[in-house]
């Protein structure tokens, strides 16, 4: 048959293949790579939560769930969320259990945006954002932060890209790729412009557990914002759930009422089996967590220290598990620094300019590795920029 | 002896690695490799570190495979000095690895090294069972090692992630 027309449409071919892919690409073909390159954490899951699906799995639970998940797991995250970070939620129709974060994230923009309405987003930002927002008929609007901040957002600049089409801001605190947390001053002068432009919030909390410094302030816990906030959170990164995609959405019951509709034609429910060994997550995992926590804590400061001795300046990122050190010093860009450091060394690390224009001129470092391979890494950098 | 959270930090990472550099450690937890000699040098001292061990898998080294047994032991306390001095006298013997009193069926847990079934054996029926206080043991013999003080013998450790990932 002769094709006549455009088959894809016009958004998906105008959506960029996100700039992870090449450099999975080439370092998946080369042997003896050390990565730094994984946006994930390198423990295996605590071994009570694998069990705890084992035993769902035996006891023959392999059926849907309701389409908001399973009513026991809703009312351990609302539980879990009120615990740690004082926000309360009605586990009956405030809380969805999705398919990861990621998924959160979909239904959450898919949920708000009409044609054409602009969503701010905070680079260098997680990749999936913008192409997120095209995908659900928005248009991105970006923020760049700058080192000169230690990548956090500043809340005038928000106002310097809000118009009458702004609907919403997505922040991530900690952040990938910055590791940037904003502390619970800086996110009330950011919902204090939130209220004056009436904007609402997606407030991607992903990396909440892995804060290093000071207390974790959640967005919505702040005056005011609940209801005007999405809360996206799941067990990817602090329980070491990545493989299990599950995710959770918590927002007002109006909006969540929308998202569900959306979740339900879409994905039905998340699966099963991760829901049970979820529930035990939240049950019993939190002496895990804070082991992970603790080993993360003491690999940041290790690389972040040495990456700045190397002459890689550094700024010591508050949460997440990824150093942005500069590269600007070497005067290559960011893509350029990091092919020749995985082709001339072997080291795998992301080129900043995939977060947004604002990430060129830094490289994105995951510290989830064994100490020796970070200490290894980080002979291979010193050797690298010695030969520049 | 009340440590510090830092001290504490420091006792762990010892723990699972002795071999860890000093200047590693220090920058772990964000003190000067001084400072960390220091507390270190205090904690030997106030014998909270009381020995880095290395932990062998003896089985694969030609002709030092060895035999590991648990022996429970029931003894007869005696006054004034309880069950210390009997089990003082079993830990000295060289070829015991470990001493502990128990709760339960039996007093002591005594673990034995040695390079045979009988040379074991004969540490039990020569040297144990003729103590004065003992009344009576049960020995078992360890048929394989899976997990020894934590540590796990025969683990894949492979990084299973793909190299690159959001």
């Amino acid at each position: 048959m002769q094709k006549t027309k455009t088959y894809i449409s016009d958004t998906v071919s105008r959506l960029k293949p996100s700039g992870i892919r090449r450099f999975f690409d080439l370092a998946a073909s080369m042997e003896g790579v050390i990565s730094l390159g994984v946006g994930e954490p390198d423990f295996i899951t605590p071994w009570s939560v694998r069990e705890a699906c084992i035993l769902s799995l035996e006891q023959g639970y392999t059926s849907y769930t309701a389409n908001a998940g399973l009513w026991e797991l809703r009312k351990e995250i609302s539980d879990y969320v009120a615990r740690r970070f004082h926000v309360l939620y009605d586990p009956a129709d405030e809380i969805i259990v999705t398919v990861g974060a990621s998924q959160a994230l979909d239904v959450s923009l898919r949920a708000i945006v009409n044609p054409s309405d602009e969503v701010i987003v905070v680079e260098p930002s997680f990749v999936s954002y913008a192409p997120l927002v095209s995908l659900a008929g928005g248009v991105p609007i970006p923020i760049q932060t700058s080192g000169k901040h230690q990548f956090k957002l500043q809340p005038e600049q928000i106002e310097q890209v809000v118009t009458p089409k702004t609907k919403a801001l997505i922040i991530c605190s900690p952040n990938n790729p910055t590791g940037a947390v904003l502390n619970a001053k800086e996110l009330m002068q950011i919902a204090h412009i939130v209220e004056k432009h009436d904007l609402l919030v997606i407030s991607d909390e992903i990396y909440a557990e892995l804060c290093y410094d000071e207390q974790y302030t959640s967005f919505p816990a702040i005056d005011r914002m609940r209801e005007r906030t999405i809360l996206i959170n799941g067990f990817s990164k602090g329980f070491a759930m990545t493989g299990w995609r599950l995710g959770f959405i918590a927002a007002p019951r109006d909006f969540a009422t929308a998202m569900l509709k959306i979740h339900q034609y879409t994905m039905m429910c998340a699966p099963t089996m991760a829901q049970y060994a979820a529930i035990e997550a939240l049950q019993n995992g939190a002496a895990d967590v804070e082991q992970m926590k603790k080993s993360y804590r003491q690999r940041r400061n290790f690389f972040v220290q040495s990456l700045n001795e190397i002459g890689l300046s550094c700024h010591m990122p508050g949460g997440a598990f990824y150093a942005f050190p500069s590269i600007q010093s070497t005067g290559m860009t960011s893509e350029q620094f990091a092919e020749r450091l995985l082709l001339e060394e072997k080291v795998a690390v992301v080129p900043g300019h995939v977060f947004g224009g604002s990430g060129e001129g830094y490289i994105r470092c995951s510290y989830a590795s064994s100490l020796e391979q970070l200490q290894e890494a980080i002979r291979r950098m010193k050797r690298f920029l010695e030969r520049l | 002896m009340k440590l510090t959270e830092k001290e504490i930090e420091i006792v762990e990472l010892l723990e699972k690695n002795a071999r860890l550099p000093i200047d590693t450690m220090a920058k772990m937890v964000s003190l000067s490799v001084s400072e960390v000699e220091d507390i270190i040098k205090k904690l030997e001292e106030a014998k909270v570190i009381v020995q880095y061990a290395t932990i062998v898998d003896w089985r694969k080294v030609d002709g030092h495979e060895g035999v590991t047994a648990m022996i429970d032991v029931k003894v007869t306390p005696k006054r004034g000095v309880g069950f210390d001095e009997v089990a003082e006298r079993i830990y000295r013997f060289p070829e015991v690895k470990s001493v502990y009193l128990m709760s339960g069926a039996y007093d002591l847990s005594v673990v034995i090294e040695g390079r045979s079934m009988s040379e074991i054996a004969h540490f039990v029926s020569e040297k144990l069972s003729t103590l004065d206080s003992v009344i009576s043991t049960t020995t078992h013999f360890i048929l394989k090692k899976y997990k020894h003080d934590g540590t796990v013998f025969e683990q894949g450790d492979q990084d299973r992630r793909i190299v690159v990932a959001p």
